[in-house]
């Protein structure tokens, strides 16, 4: 499943408890704002007719008690949206004390994407799996720069901090697949920062644990890295800058802007990602790529090449697999 | 006007004056004509002509980055252009509108122009800190501009720490710098009004005689003074953290970057109402006039806006609800910023009393006004639902955000500024400009600003997150629709900058008082002369004291 692509949704999709009494919320909310804000409205624009220069409208003092009224529409409007405090924060309340009982996924934010971590040790980037019916308890940290984890689905956000921890907690009652973003400003990639969050009943869940090796792959998860590092950016077929395509690159021979011609074979790839400003340049290309030296760690550049070497044609790059979505 | 400037005419200069001249001073704008006389002015009326050319310009600049912004998210995948000019142009558009147009705006240009002739004074208490507070707007501008044109910079106005000292590959510091800057040309404005508006007004002129204007503006320098210099720190410590790597703000030198939002906030939503209590200032001013009716509850008005000033210091961690922020402390945060529905309810209300009754006319600024009113009490009112915990776990971030701060600065701050400077312009230049265009003008940004910004507030509610560069394609139509109203919208904001201009030349002459309006700006030739009075105003009885009068006046002054 993946998410609606109606072109004119106009209410989002509803997966917990909480999102329906924040949806509830935000509609009593709006009824009262539709209460305060349409007599100024409609007073204005009678009043801008009836008393135009020269009507023959009665101008005679209305005779009331100007400190009478003007106490009146201080509180009266007051009141009412305290009210509104007074239901949200018992909303807010509630979501920000997860039951004892909650399942914990580790997140990590970085630039640019979701790292997460099941309780019994999968993990995934930017699309994350979770059981429907079950308090999940999701902890928050960041590697670099404050990301924020945002699940619309379940109306919630939360900012993932470099040097704390940070936690959102929800149950979902709905089986379906929901978008996943980073909310808090991040760099170049801010927006591509995110993916799918797919809600299971229990039993797909264990199933797509179990299965998560086989479906995950190396080659998938390199393809998800290579999007989440942003080398799709560049690389892809039809993007706007001009880098050399990957596909099929791996064990060709590769002219360098010296003459000299090398084999691409793991050790350069690791070179030319780690330390793309080095003299083995390839001929016919301006070096413009940054390092990713420090940015990568050694596993996931080990994933990242296993994606380049299954990476045969440019035809196959296209396929891309399933969850790898932009 | 006087006899002697219909037979001599103003344009014909003689090297010998004739006698029967010599009692009429030239106005302010023609006492002079050299470049010096412009650019070492101490005149205040001149230096708020020197600011309202400048802001100009950024609005100019501002804008144009919100077109590229509009431009790149017509298309869902990015396909325009790349991530980084997308994060460059709304960066830019944000740290241009926000220091170098929202924040001065109306203080520095009409605020000074207008403040003196208000209370009756000859000019600002500092006439040289005054020009030197618009040559320290204008080196900051500088940095900032020499930042854009260097490659610009990519953090978003907000500058959050660590991603503004460490990650950032852009020109972040000379931005920085820029901003620091600016902040001591606010700084000393305010210190001018401050000083100002206790020490100088005219015998008579007590303090419950002011108009709104002034107070908004009194409370508006309090701000300035009180908050500005916070941001100021905190910057300095940004740089110093990116500069010199003295750790404060990043986790890896041991800092936190939590602290760099409460302390960037604490000045940042003040400045909010640095923007908007000036422009419920010239609202304050418009709205009476063309009602020819006194400002219903006066005394409420002044109140709530020193109320608004308050408050507002209060307020600053509704901007940090899932930042991080301790839960207890965003439930006190929560309530608090209830509180500022109480002031600003005040305002809406009044203001649309004062037109009960009253014998309107639907001027170009009167129509700013209505517009303004309606924009703000939705902009206001989206505030409340931001300041709900349970709303804003979701809204947060979202275009719900872009939509609500909108309504706020360009659909509060930036149609007073416009209402103002219709208003206020016969005085400013000594010309009309063209009636018809106004309303023109008037209707179309109303138009064009509500239907790029109403979709905003369903996009961010449908959970699209701002500051993105592509987005699901499920959200273009709304996009696209956001899109073209800002072409409505860049339409609306062309035509006043050309039929003004137009004006300057070709545009009627203006009486001294075009509006029948009251005040003592209005007591004055039009453009005033150099020392504003050539007699001593006479200060009115009570304050917008306009042909009708509510049943309030009679209680107070009766």
């Amino acid at each position: 499943m993946t998410p609606t692509h109606e072109s004119l949704q106009l209410w989002p999709a509803a997966v917990s408890a909480t999102a329906s009494e924040t949806d509830l919320l935000i509609l009593a909310f709006t009824v009262l704002t539709l209460l305060l804000t349409v007599p100024v409205f409609v007073a204005i624009t009678y009043f801008a007719v009836r008393y135009r220069e020269g009507s023959e409208a009665d101008r005679s003092p209305s005779g009331i008690r100007s400190n009478l009224i003007e106490i009146s529409w201080m509180l009266i409007p007051f009141l009412l949206t305290l009210i509104f405090f007074v239901w949200g924060a018992k909303l807010f309340i509630q979501s920000r004390n997860p039951p004892p009982d909650a399942m914990v996924v580790e997140a990590i934010g970085r630039q640019w994407m979701w790292k997460f971590q099941h309780p019994t040790g999968q993990s995934e980037i930017n699309n994350l799996h979770l059981p429907i019916g079950q308090p999940i308890r999701m902890r928050i940290i960041s590697q670099d720069v404050i990301h924020a984890l945002y699940l619309p689905a379940v109306r919630l956000q939360v900012a993932a901090l470099p040097d704390r921890y940070t936690d959102l907690w929800f149950k979902a009652d709905k089986v379906g697949t929901y978008h996943l973003y980073c909310s808090e400003y991040c760099g170049t990639d801010h927006s591509v920062m995110g993916g799918e969050v797919t809600f299971m009943n229990p039993g797909d869940y264990q199933d797509w644990l179990t299965h998560a090796g086989a479906q995950q792959g190396k080659v998938a998860a390199g393809r998800a890295l290579y999007e989440a590092y942003g080398c799709a950016g560049c690389h892809d077929p039809g993007s706007a800058v001009k880098a050399p395509s990957l596909a099929g690159l791996y064990g060709s021979q590769v002219k360098l802007a010296d003459g000299r011609t090398v084999t691409a074979d793991d050790g350069w790839l690791r070179e030319k990602i780690l330390n793309p400003n080095g003299d083995r340049l390839a001929a016919g290309y301006k070096q413009v790529m940054p390092s990713f030296a420090g940015r990568i760690p050694a596993d996931e550049l080990g994933t990242l090449i296993d994606f380049l070497r299954a990476y045969p044609t440019a035809k196959a790059a296209d396929a891309t697999p399933a969850g790898a979505t932009r | 006007m006087s006899a002697s400037g219909s037979i001599g005419g103003t344009a014909r200069r003689e090297p010998h004056t004739p006698d029967s001249t010599i009692g009429r001073k030239p106005d302010y704008l023609h006492a002079e004509s050299t470049l010096r006389s412009w650019f070492l002015a101490t005149d205040h009326k001149r230096i708020a002509i020197l600011y309202l050319a400048s802001i100009t310009g950024f609005f100019v600049i501002g804008a144009l980055a919100a077109g590229v912004v509009r431009l790149a998210l017509i298309v869902p995948d990015g396909a325009i252009m790349t991530n980084d000019t997308y994060n460059k142009a709304f960066t830019i558009h944000g740290v241009v509108m926000v220091w170098f147009f929202l924040i001065p705006s109306i203080p520095a240009t009409f605020g000074n122009f207008l403040i003196p002739l208000m209370i009756g004074a000859r000019d600002l208490a500092f006439p040289k800190l005054n020009l030197t507070s618009w040559y320290i707007f204008m080196t900051g501008a500088l940095f900032t501009l020499v930042a854009v044109v260097l490659g610009g910079v990519d953090t978003g106005w907000t500058f959050y720490a660590p991603l503004s000292t460490a990650f950032s590959n852009t020109w972040v510091l000379p931005a920085l710098i820029g901003v620091t800057i600016v902040g001591f040309s606010s700084i000393l404005t305010g210190l001018n009004f401050v000083v100002t508006i206790h020490t100088m007004r005219a015998p008579g002129m007590t303090w419950f005689k002011l108009p709104i204007f002034v107070w908004t503006h009194y409370a508006t320098s309090l701000i300035f003074l009180l908050a500005t210099p916070v941001i100021t720190t905190a910057l300095i410590l940004l740089i110093a953290e990116r500069g010199f790597h003295i750790g404060v703000f990043d986790p890896a030198y041991g800092g936190d970057p939590v602290l760099f939002q409460h302390l960037f906030w604490f000045y940042s939503h003040p400045a909010v109402y640095i923007m908007v209590l000036p422009g419920m200032g010239v609202i304050s001013e418009i709205v009476p006039a063309f009602a020819q009716k006194k400002l219903f509850g006066y005394r409420f008005v002044a109140y709530a806006s020193i109320g608004l000033a308050s408050v507002t210091f209060f307020v600053w961690g509704h901007h940090m609800f899932i930042n991080g922020q301790s839960d207890l402390a965003s439930l006190v945060f929560s309530a608090l910023s209830f509180a500022v529905a109480v002031p600003s309810a005040v305002k809406v209300y009044n203001w649309t009393a004062t037109i009960h009754k009253g014998s309107l006319r639907l001027d170009t600024p009167m129509l700013y006004a209505m517009g303004y009113i309606g924009l703000f009490v939705l902009g206001g009112l989206t505030g409340l639902y931001l300041a709900t915990l349970a709303i804003n776990q979701h809204i947060h971030a979202t275009y719900f955000v872009v939509a609500h701060f909108h309504y706020i600065m360009v659909g509060g701050t930036v149609l007073a500024f416009l209402g103002g400077l219709h208003f206020w312009w016969p005085k400013f230049t000594g010309r009309m400009y063209s009636e018809p265009w106004g309303r023109v003008s008037a209707l179309l940004i109303f138009i064009g600003f509500n239907v790029t910004f109403f979709p905003q507030f369903i996009l961010g509610y449908l959970g699209m997150p701002r500051r993105y560069a592509t987005y699901p394609p499920e959200f273009q139509l709304l996009n696209v629709l956001s899109s073209a109203g800002a072409t409505i919208l860049a339409a609306g904001y062309l035509f006043p900058m050309l039929y003004l201009v137009y004006s300057l030349w070709f545009g009627r002459k203006a009486p001294a008082n075009p509006w029948n309006a009251k005040g003592l700006e209005w007591e004055t030739s039009s453009p005033p002369p150099t020392h504003n009075f050539l007699s001593p105003p006479e200060v009115p009885r009570i304050p917008y004291d306009y042909p009708i009068q509510a049943q309030e006046a009679r209680d107070q002054h009766g």
